[in-house]
């Protein structure tokens, strides 16, 4: 089979413990969606939920608090790839549970 | 594409390959590329190496079956970059276009073997609810579909539930059939990394 467990761990590794113009917290903030402020907030959000909802004004409103265009790559390379381990890590347990059960 | 860096601002080296690309392929580099392009130390670079392991890697579904796994879980999440993309893949790896569009159009009748189908409508919840439970997984494992394929399968939704919000967050181009034809002839011979 496949094997991507360590691929996965280098990815979440570089994006939250390595160098970044975004700051470890914010990457984290963004990856866990968790506990940022607006504008931040509201693009994280539709990044993990409904990222087809992303618009330009989300990238302005951002942009005008402050954040360089890397910042914003950064953080919301570290939103979609959050949700996709959430999603990941659920899918897997419920697999587990459904094999011990069996 | 939203940010203009992921457009513009990347190395010499590497808009020197683009313009390689351009005038060797004659399309335009696709915006999936560019992004894995950018600043590769910090995306490109790790994610590469885990998409092409997920797509290409050892497994007992086909690289068709998961290009149209890649196409399906991009149909949940509406990114139509990503639908185009991989169901040209899936298409040309199969060598059959209306399997794949069958199941695109309908699921439940489309002509796949019932692993594969099961394995599908439990990627799409996934994607749709961000969760599934035990018993959706029983459901899988009895439509005949082992352990690994589903792992195999969730490597596969991993890498496109993380794809696809990129595509829409950063509003990536969606090209004509062509490019995607011809995106679909390389990404078989070469895969992903």
């Amino acid at each position: 089979m496949s094997d991507i467990k360590e691929a996965r761990n280098a990815l979440v590794a570089r994006i939250l413990e390595g160098d970044g113009l975004a700051s470890q917290a914010q990457r984290r903030a963004a990856f866990d969606n968790l506990g940022l402020d607006e504008p931040l907030r509201t693009l994280v959000e539709k990044v993990a939920k409904r990222a087809r909802d992303v618009s330009d004004q989300d990238f302005a409103a951002a942009r005008a608090s402050g954040l360089s265009d890397d910042q914003l790559f950064e953080i919301v390379v570290c939103g979609a790839v959050g949700q996709a381990v959430r999603q990941h890590d659920r899918a897997l347990a419920a697999l587990e549970a459904a094999i011990r059960k069996e | 594409m939203r940010l203009a860096i992921l457009d513009q601002g990347h190395s010499f080296g590497t808009k020197v390959m683009f313009t390689f690309i351009r005038l060797f392929s004659g399309h335009r580099v696709v915006d999936a590329v560019k992004l894995v392009m950018y600043r590769p130390d910090f995306y490109g670079g790790p994610m590469k190496p885990l998409t092409h392991e997920a797509m290409r890697g050892p497994s007992a579904w086909s690289a068709g079956d998961r290009e149209l796994m890649a196409a399906f879980i991009s149909q949940q999440n509406a990114t139509e970059f990503c639908v185009k993309a991989h169901s040209a893949v899936a298409a040309r790896a199969y060598g059959d276009r209306d399997r794949v569009s069958s199941v695109l159009a309908d699921l439940d009748a489309a002509p796949i073997g019932e692993p594969l189908r099961a394995t599908l409508r439990m990627l799409g919840k996934l994607t749709r609810e961000h969760a599934v439970d035990a018993n959706d997984m029983r459901g899988v494992l009895a439509a005949g579909a082992s352990r690994a394929q589903i792992e195999d399968a969730l490597a596969v939704c991993f890498a496109f539930n993380t794809t696809d919000r990129l595509a829409d967050a950063f509003a990536f181009h969606v090209p004509g059939p062509k490019a995607f034809e011809a995106g679909a002839k390389f990404l078989l011979a070469r895969g992903y990394r």
